[in-house]
């Protein structure tokens, strides 16, 4: 695979890379090293590339096995959440302000779901994948992708409204 | 899109039973402004996945690593390594003329002049020293009368 080649299939996936990584690695740098990474081990096995039919589902598939390794080797010393991505521009509307709220809760609350959970919800609800190619990444049975994405949901479904109930927001 | 039509959606959303084309439908209904009010938590949901997907990756991505480059380095060490064989061989040519060769010559035959005298001498002490010996034979063996 010339360099061209190479960038022209593997290259337009940094975003969904990072994203994914991102997902499991919280942290924004981490997330950074990994998809950078993750890009020169592709790079390096570049011969092997050719020979796999879909790329972007092993891409995604040494993604999560990339990053889910480095969550195994330093989970002693997790780092927390920190979540600023949503500013509030128009502090007089209170039920914006509800909003944005929630929105930033949805984000910790697919951060509490089991790992394979978490890559599901990502995989389908962000990057729409075809649960054939989720099951293909993950190595699982479409239905079993299936199950688990319905109770990823089912879960920040419910703790949402919960919050929303006792007025947390 | 129907309230109920959008109801029916969420449910099947949720056992996981809707397809992209569906899912696609909720994103849309759920990205304007006014959602029923019951509904306001699938709209954190879908604003929050929507903007997820806006996220990018704004760092390079370099797939060479980037390495010490030591090839410079083997150049100055071969550079500095001719400079000092031209500089010594330079040195050793030219110092030694035909006074100095001279000079050593005469040094030499006056070492070996020197050595002479002291070997001969040596060679005179050890004489004496040997005939020394036997009277210690001698002494030894009144002392101690063996035969």
């Amino acid at each position: 695979m010339k360099q061209t080649e190479f960038l022209n299939t593997v290259l337009p996936l940094k975003d969904k890379v990072y994203r994914l990584a991102k997902r499991l690695l919280v942290s924004r740098d981490e997330a950074e090293d990994a998809t950078q990474e993750l890009y020169f081990k592709l790079w390096k096995n570049k011969k092997k590339l050719k020979e796999y039919k879909n790329v972007e589902a092993f891409a995604m598939t040494m993604t999560k096995n990339y990053c889910l390794d480095q969550l195994k080797a330093k989970r002693s010393n997790n780092l927390t959440l920190v979540h600023s991505n949503y500013k509030d521009g128009n502090i007089s509307l209170q039920k914006e302000m509800e909003l944005k709220d929630s929105v930033s809760k949805v984000h910790e609350l697919i951060a509490e779901l089991p790992e394979k959970q978490k890559v599901i919800i990502q995989l389908r609800d962000v990057e729409n994948y075809e649960f054939e190619e989720i099951g293909k990444i993950l190595d699982l049975q479409p239905t079993a992708v299936r199950v688990a994405l319905s109770r990823a949901r089912k879960t920040i479904r419910e703790q949402l409204t919960k919050q929303h109930n006792y007025g947390i927001s | 899109m129907e309230l109920a039509n959008i109801e029916n959606l969420l449910e099947k959303y949720e056992n996981g039973e809707t397809s992209l084309i569906e899912e696609a439908t909720l994103k849309n209904y759920f990205s304007n402004e006014d959602v029923a009010s019951h509904l306001e938590d699938y709209k954190a949901m879908f604003t929050y996945f929507n903007s997820n997907k806006e996220e990018r990756f704004t760092k390079t991505i370099p797939l060479k690593r980037k390495q010490p480059n030591f090839w410079w380095l083997s150049i100055a060490a071969s550079v500095v390594l001719m400079v000092s064989i031209y500089v010594s061989s330079n040195t050793g040519t030219e110092t030694i003329t035909l006074e100095e060769r001279k000079e050593a010559a005469q040094a030499l035959k006056h070492t070996q002049e020197a050595f002479q005298l002291i070997s001969q001498n040596l060679n005179k002490g050890g004489n004496v020293a040997i005939a020394g010996l036997g009277e210690f034979e001698k002494a030894q063996q009144k002392v101690f009368k063996t035969e």
